[in-house]
């Protein structure tokens, strides 16, 4: 082995543990919260309800996370396949446009396209799901693209010469390849949608974000307080999860 | 012109100049040639202060440049690199002008010094004057490197690796341009590179440095005919020492002044042997007629003085 | 080439195809008795019966339709191409035109408080008829600056129709006539906030981006921080603010400060500018070549003379590339901020999801789009601008 090994063990180490204490902050965070109900009523005396319990924050967390997931997950199934199909020879001609407005969609804040979804759609999950999923596919559709196109010619063309066939081109070299500026591109996705999601509560998903805007509305700053404080872990883990995620993709293309 | 005293620099943990002494007389083409890692590079950047010297002293024209203001003394030099480094956001004419605008000349005076300078370098004022450096070869950019470093008629040109990355029929004619301005203008020349034959070609004194220190000091004669010690015979490399000697040696010095009528194209006197030895084995000949700069007959080259050594 | 028959333009044949059937089956507008309720589905063909009933020439709307239409057909060319731009626009703008006459004929048998509004047949063949305007600009070759321009020319016939009055009985108008006060202060709120947050950015995050370009000390330090404040959604930011800030606001009544209101967004917009305005001041400091630095330092310039004369210039682009994701990011969050009342067209919107007022909802976040998007084409035409000199 090389040397350089160890320091990548050392540094997945401690990956490993910054993720696994930002998971159990989360975890604590989200079963915990009653525990601390004492707590907001010292800090905010003034408050009748000190803590919201109208919904249980691990339903609002797992609610959140199925509407991230969800939508992520379409989009990356969608996005992913669109990349692949303007980057073969008989979807080239929609590459542009589709590059066009993949870079211009993303100009429209987050929070508008979820407004805007309202009147088309109406309000509820379903919008939500929808609007969370074409925004996603936006960073998606672009990495996708980027990531295939950087792969370079060389190596292609060394590929063809081996005899693969355009499938196998794809799967074990252009995706494999591509993988970490892909992957790079969900991650943009999950993190706006995290965020998205709790702005999502405003059109009638029940996510993470209605304490936040109840609290915001009742003037309960306890609410307010102990949303945001779960949103953000939620994200920060998250975020940590998709470090660690690029250093095993990177790792997983070195073979 | 330029002098070395005793001069060490150190990057913790090794020693990349130790201890040279050299001097570099006014209008010499000096060209310093080693191995990677040998240390020229460093040597020749401690002149413009670019890096500072640990210990010793170099003096250019006397002074010790750790009394200047480093911009003041940079800006009495020419300075060339590998990589060319022109100002990407700049036309060619404000290229070449940096310097000159730096020192404040008058606008005319920079207008007119642009337009010989590309004369001088032979780039076509009307094309490249208003052209972008993206819009150059990789061989008009250096070019327009060259002519930035002449532009306030610099004392001292200082080039590091100048031509290393450029393909080998550009990198011949810059060569033979270098030569032609050298003798034009008489600047004194520090010139860095690895490739003896360059070196060969262009210097009037080649200095041989190897981990740090100065191995060789001479004209390419001597370095062809004494090599100081091994690192010098493998710069030369074993097995064309001979041919690098025939490119260096000229036809005057092995042309018998004789009389005899030869037929043929005459040889220039000044021609290198290499020359000469090519077009005898061109023509199926042993001897050829030699003309001296003026084209009058200056006598035959026979092919035993050439092989005699 | 794989297809060599009378099929030339493929993205052309899905926009038309898309404009045939969303004009076929989707409601083209919505027309409801009043803001409240739901509408009744009007249909584009509605529209035209309406329009030829009055002997009105509204169907002419159809001929730029009918051209995209026919490009996929058509052998590539110039002249194909710049009509098939045109076409976009004009079909795009004549949508738009169609509708205000439709609402301007409903709403005149019906009660002042009936609303028209665009139905998902509108918006569909809306944006394919700007896809295909695109698409043409992109296959005519243009550099990105007439992308901008073809974009202005739409933005700028749907204006002079607005200013005409010809949409007025169009439902997001009418709520723009009864809201006029209100949206003329939220878009200066808006931009006030946008600005604000702005000034403390650019004051502290330019020279911790030099800084941290220079010492990798602080380079280390600085952008950890700033990505998990990056991570953490808006949302809850603006949340996390209010505590600290009430606090404050308690012991210092004097400031002004708060826990809600102005305040803490334009903090909070700070927080979210402070990593493109550092990161793209690195990067552009990055990007200039060691060779550049090296020649001039050779030449004799000083520290101050490299840094205006070479650097500053060649790292403006990446720069200003990092001012334009700063300012479109920061549109939206603004949009968020009227959650902790901040104000401006995100206090539009939201009033009109807690409201259930559709319309209250376009007016707000259709002007937030537009905002995010003019400022993103504002920026990028400087981009374009300054890098074609600097390429």
């Amino acid at each position: 082995m090389r040397p350089g090994s160890t320091t990548v063990r050392w540094r997945m180490a401690f990956l490993t543990d910054r993720l696994t204490l930002a998971v159990a902050v989360l975890v604590a965070l989200v079963l915990g919260m009653p525990l601390l109900k004492p707590l907001f009523a010292a800090a905010f005396p003034a408050l009748d309800r000190p803590l919201y319990e109208a919904d249980s924050f691990l339903a609002l967390t797992l609610d959140h996370l199925a509407l991230v997931g969800l939508s992520s997950l379409m989009a990356v199934v969608a996005g992913c396949a669109a990349g692949v199909f303007v980057t073969r020879p008989s979807g080239a001609e929609f590459r542009g446009i589709l590059e066009a407005v993949a870079t211009m969609g993303q100009t429209f804040p987050p929070v508008a396209v979820l407004a805007v979804a309202v009147p088309v759609m109406g309000f509820g999950p379903k919008p939500a799901l929808i609007a969370l999923t074409l925004y996603a596919l936006l960073p998606i559709v672009e990495n996708t693209v980027a990531g295939l196109e950087g792969v370079p010619e060389a190596v292609l063309e060394s590929a063809r010469g081996l005899g693969m066939g355009p499938v196998e081109r794809l799967f074990r070299v252009e995706l494999p390849l591509a993988a970490p500026v892909i992957l790079a591109g969900v991650r943009t996705a999950v993190v706006i949608n995290v965020g998205t999601a709790a702005i999502a509560s405003t059109v009638g998903a029940k996510t993470l974000g209605l304490p936040i805007i109840v609290g915001l509305n009742g003037s309960n700053q306890a609410y307010v307080i102990q949303g945001a404080v779960i949103v953000a872990a939620l994200a920060v883990v998250l975020d940590f999860g998709f470090d660690r995620l690029a250093a095993l993709s990177v790792r997983w293309r070195r073979g | 012109m330029i002098t070395f005293e005793r001069v060490t620099k150190r990057f913790e943990p090794w020693t990349a100049v130790d201890g040279v002494s050299l001097t570099v007389e006014a209008g010499e083409f000096c060209v310093l040639i080693g191995p990677s890692g040998s240390g020229k590079s460093t040597l020749m950047k401690m002149v413009n202060r670019l890096i500072v010297p640990d210990e010793g002293t170099i003096r250019v024209g006397g002074e010790d440049i750790a009394m200047l203001r480093p911009e003041d003394l940079r800006r009495r030099m020419g300075y060339v690199i590998q990589n060319v480094g022109l100002f990407p956001h700049w036309t060619v004419e404000r290229n070449i002008a940096t310097v000159p605008t730096l020192l404040g000349w008058p606008k005319a005076r920079v207008r007119d010094r642009v337009s010989d300078l590309l004369d001088l370098l032979k780039l076509d004022a009307r094309r490249f004057r208003d052209a972008y450096p993206h819009q150059l070869s990789g061989g008009q950019q250096q070019r327009v490197g060259v002519a930035r470093a002449l532009a306030a008629e610099p004392a001292i040109l200082l080039m590091d690796e100048p031509f290393s990355a450029l393909d080998p029929i550009t990198r011949g004619a810059l060569q033979a341009e270098m030569t032609a301005i050298h003798k034009a203008t008489g600047t004194t020349i520090v010139f860095v590179t690895h490739d003896m034959d360059e070196a060969l070609k262009l210097a009037n004194r080649i200095a041989v440095l190897d981990h740090g220190r100065l191995i060789q000091f001479g004209p390419p004669l001597e370095i062809l005919h004494r090599p100081a010690n091994d690192t010098v015979r493998d710069l030369i490399g074993r097995e064309d020492w001979g041919l690098k000697l025939l490119a260096v040696e000229t036809v005057g010095q092995r042309v018998r002044p004789d009389v005899e009528k030869v037929p043929g194209a005459p040889l220039p006197i000044d021609a290198p042997l290499r020359q000469a030895i090519a077009e005898m084995v061109a023509r199926g000949t042993d001897r050829l007629p030699v003309v001296d700069a003026r084209g009058r007959p200056a006598g035959v080259l026979h092919l035993s003085d050439v092989v005699r050594s | 080439m794989p297809h060599r028959t009378i099929l030339h333009n493929r993205v052309a044949l899905l926009l038309a195809a898309a404009i045939a059937a969303a004009a076929l089956t989707l409601p083209f507008l919505g027309f409801a008795p009043n803001r409240l309720l739901s509408g009744r589905p009007v249909a584009l063909w509605a529209a035209l019966e309406g329009a030829a009933l009055e002997g009105a020439a509204d169907w002419l709307v159809l001929l730029p339709g009918a051209v995209v239409l026919a490009v996929p057909f058509l052998r590539p060319g110039r002249l194909v191409s710049v009509a098939y731009v045109a076409a976009g626009v004009l079909f795009a703008v004549g949508l738009v035109w169609l509708a205000g006459e439709q609402a301007a004929r409903l709403a005149a048998n019906a009660a002042p408080a009936a609303r028209t509004s665009f139905g998902a047949g509108f918006w569909v063949m809306e944006a394919a008829a700007l896809l295909a305007a695109m698409d043409g600009v992109r296959r005519l070759g243009l550099a990105s600056a007439w992308r901008i321009a073809v974009g202005a020319v739409a933005a700028g016939l749907i204006g002079v129709m607005l200013a005409s009055g010809r949409l007025d009985q169009l439902s997001i108008l009418k709520e723009y006539a009864n809201q006029r006060d209100v949206f003329a202060a939220a878009v200066v709120r808006h931009a006030v906030l946008v600005a604000a947050a702005l000034v403390p950015t650019l004051l502290v995050g330019v020279p911790l981006g030099v800084l941290a370009q220079r010492v990798p000390r602080v380079r280390r330090a600085v952008f950890p921080v700033l990505n998990v404040v990056q991570t953490v959604p808006s949302i809850a930011l603006f949340g996390l603010l209010l505590a600290p800030l009430s606090v404050l606001a308690n012991a210092l009544p004097g400031l002004g400060i708060a826990g809600v209101g102005p305040v803490p967004a334009v903090i909070a917009l700070t927080f979210y500018s402070l990593l493109p305005i550092v990161r793209n001041t690195v990067e552009g400091l990055d990007g200039v070549p060691s060779a550049v630095r090296e020649a001039a330092r050779g030449m004799g310039m000083t520290k101050r003379q490299i840094f205006l004369k070479v650097e500053v210039p060649l790292a403006l682009p990446v720069f200003l590339s990092g001012l334009r994701i700063t300012l479109v990011q920061a549109v939206g969050l603004a949009a968020v901020a009227a959650l902790i009342g901040a104000g401006g067209l995100g206090a539009i919107m939201f009033q009109g999801l807690f409201a259930n007022a559709l319309d209250l909802v376009l007016l707000g976040a259709v002007p937030v789009i537009v905002l995010a998007v003019a400022v993103d084409a504002a920026l990028k035409l400087a981009v374009s601008i300054i890098g074609r000199r600097a390429a």
